[in-house]
């Protein structure tokens, strides 16, 4: 599903490498866990998977089922099929959250060259969506993300992905922020998205999520790279002792 | 010792003279006498330090090919409509005037009329918005204007009144005068659309009686080429309220002023405006100045602008509050949003407050367009241009927010829509 070869980043303004060779594979319908410690890339690896600007890739390929997302612009890689939950979901005054995703599932049909859905399926569609995550219908009807609380945005975020049903998605610390029930509510939601064609990146600094998403395989990144990858014992092991042991291991 | 002053008379002005027609010629010849001693407005003026007057004052109006419109606005709403066509009335064209709570004269019919009420405030709102700057614009159509309408609010009609200007004549040049009185109670909605003429300069009075409402949404015409200078003078009496909105989009050169007194208390003034410009031709400018002299009134002008391609957009805008006019709410905000290093946004905010209990506030910004919450638009599969205008039209949407009626709003967002999705390359 999507293959990632040696990726090397910098940031386009300023001379610093962030991700320094980055190796990672998740097969269909695998569930993949990324964990490390803060300023260790992982938002920065999402960002570039998704096509923010402001970075340069210096080496390496991201493949997601033959399409190479690295020479795509953003809304081509979500055409694609790429979904990114954002570790800080943007507020969007004066976009009402349900013109947005009327807009961005359109959008996507139109450029895999499906027919627009038609405004009665899409509420019916959405109602039931929102529904399961607990969303109401003024949280529908607000500007994107403007006043909702974090909990809220990431409900949000999991509600977008349901409605855009993407093949890959990647969950940027989706869980940060949350307190157990929402957190419940969320993993639900990606669970419920589960199945053969659909792979998962999740990224966390928390056991606890991995408990309710359970993931295939865990790995470690430090510093730019992927230093161990393992089963779900190893976020059992960083859950326990911390990244210490796991990065001296490496030094 | 000699004292420079702008007394010498403008060569421009030699030769003018008055139209004659009726008891207005006395504020005619009273307008040229003042005009005289103001002079047309030059750039080098500190008033149009941002706007060259130029286009506005040269002999003849710069050529402007009249706009091949679709669909006119405000189409599925029943008003009463008076059709101007380069500035002259067309009866034929217009619907019968007989709107029940409203009387209208036109101004080239008014001859010895005995129009009390219009008489009283004819050039007489214009001449009091003269001080404490000069407004050479206004007195010059004062003294010209021949054409226009007199409206007398006694009622509340049940449907807008309609002031529609079309424009046929590549050269036409349309100098048109309205006064609007509304009367203790009354209510109206006053609708002015379209291009007048190639150049046109319209001065629109406004007297609001106690209790009275104006309602004044204008969506000014979008032929390319045009050249308008408006002023809307407008005195707003005890718990009276005036909201007044305009909507650019297009055109070469916009001079809008607003020129506002709020006498009694417990008043209410709106006014915004939202638009778009598109070019290096473009220029824009809001020119606002509201007066408080009186206890517990409230004032807002909200002004929004997108500005690309070398765009340029202005913004003066005053609230001055008299000594006396205490617990007054004023707020001020103007912004524009420039999606190229190309367009630049001028803004001068101006608060002079000489009472003590007030609580005013002013704000300008000026800037790109969020790039997060592009990326953000974008990640989820909406298209760059699509993003953009998502993003523009919510911008703009603040400003048409203060329309009341939600109806007039929705045209306005649906022109808006359609102008972005026309111009997205
Ligand atoms: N746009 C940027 N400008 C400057 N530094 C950045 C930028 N993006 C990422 N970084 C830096 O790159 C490193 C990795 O950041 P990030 O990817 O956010 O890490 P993580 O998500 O693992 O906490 C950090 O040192 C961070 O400060
Ligand atoms: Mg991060």
């Amino acid at each position: 599903m999507l293959e990632i070869k040696n990726l090397h980043v910098q940031l386009e303004d300023e001379d610093k490498q962030i991700l320094k060779g980055v190796n990672l594979t998740v097969g269909a319908g695998q569930v993949h866990a990324i964990m490390g410690p803060n300023g260790s890339g992982k938002s920065t690896l999402s960002y570039v998977l998704s096509g923010k600007s402001g970075y340069e890739v210096t080496d390496g390929t991201a493949i997601l089922d033959d399409v190479d997302l690295l020479d795509l612009d953003p809304e081509e890689r979500a055409a694609a099929g790429l979904f990114l939950a954002f570790q800080y979901p943007v507020e969007i005054p004066g976009v009402g959250n349900m013109t947005f995703l009327r807009t961005a599932v359109n959008s996507q049909r139109k450029a895999r060259g499906e027919d627009e859905m038609s405004a009665g399926d899409f509420l019916k569609f959405i109602r039931e969506k929102a529904k399961s995550l607990k969303i109401d219908a003024d949280m529908l009807k607000r500007p994107v993300n403007v006043g909702f609380s974090g909990g809220e945005k990431k409900r949000n975020e999991i509600l977008q992905m349901a409605m855009l049903e993407p093949k890959m998605c990647i969950l940027d610390e989706t869980d940060s922020g949350l307190d157990v029930d929402a957190m419940k509510l969320v993993a639900e939601g990606v669970n419920a998205l589960r199945s053969e064609g659909r792979s998962f990146l999740v990224i966390t600094h928390y056991q606890r999520l991995l408990d309710h998403i359970k993931p295939d395989v865990v790995h470690i990144m430090a510093d730019g790279r992927i230093i161990k990858s393992g089963g779900p014992e190893l976020a059992l092991e960083v859950e326990n002792n911390g990244y210490a042991d796991l990065l001296a291991e490496v030094a | 010792m000699t004292v420079a002053s702008k007394i010498a008379a403008d060569p421009r002005l030699d030769g003018l003279t008055v139209p004659a027609g009726g008891w207005p010629t006395t504020a005619r010849s009273s307008a040229l006498m003042r005009l005289q001693t103001m002079g047309l407005p030059v750039k080098r003026d500190e008033y149009w330090r941002y706007t060259d007057p130029s286009a506005l004052v040269c002999e003849a109006p710069l050529p402007c090919d009249p706009l091949q419109t679709s669909t006119p606005i405000f189409g599925t709403i029943d008003k009463t409509r008076l059709v101007f066509v380069d500035g002259v009335f067309d009866a034929e064209q217009s619907d019968n005037p007989d709107l029940a709570g409203v009387e209208i004269t036109r101004l080239s019919e008014v001859n010895d009329l005995d129009l009390h009420w219009a008489q009283g405030l004819y050039g007489k709102l214009e001449e009091a918005g003269q001080s404490p700057v000069a407004r050479p614009l206004a007195a010059l159509n004062t003294a010209q204007a021949t054409e226009g309408m007199l409206v007398r609010v006694t009622g509340k009609p049940k449907k807008p009144l309609h002031i529609s200007y079309r424009q046929s004549s590549k050269t036409s040049e349309a100098i048109l005068h309205h006064v609007i009185k509304v009367e203790a109670g009354a209510e109206l909605t006053l609708l002015e659309t379209g291009t007048p003429g190639a150049r046109s300069n319209v001065v629109l009075e406004v007297d609001i009686a106690d209790g009275g409402t104006l309602h004044h949404i204008r969506p000014q015409g979008r032929a390319h080429g045009r050249h308008v200078a408006t002023h809307l003078f407008a005195r707003v009496a005890t718990e009276a309220t005036l909201k007044s909105f305009t909507m650019s989009l297009n055109g070469q050169l916009t001079r809008n002023e607003i020129v506002t007194e709020i006498v009694g208390d417990d008043a209410a003034v709106h006014v915004g405006g939202a638009c778009v410009g598109d070019g290096d031709a473009f220029h824009h400018d809001d020119t606002v100045f509201i007066t408080h002299d009186a206890v517990n009134c409230e004032s807002r002008q909200v002004f929004k602008k997108v500005l690309r391609n070398g765009a340029t957009g202005v913004f003066q805008g005053k609230i001055l509050v008299k000594a006396g006019a205490q617990k007054t709410d004023g707020y001020q905000i103007s912004q524009a949003l420039l999606l190229d290093g190309d367009s630049q946004f001028l803004a001068k905010p101006e608060l002079e407050i000489y009472a003590d209990d007030v609580a005013c506030s002013h704000g300008s910004t000026s800037g790109a367009i969020d790039e997060d919450a592009m990326f953000y638009l974008r990640s989820r599969g909406v298209p760059e241009k699509e993003a953009q205008n998502l993003l523009v039209i919510a911008f703009l949407g603040e400003a048409l927010d203060e329309i009341e009626n939600e109806d007039l709003a929705a045209d306005l967002q649906s022109r808006l829509e359609a102008w972005f999705s026309r111009h997205s390359t």
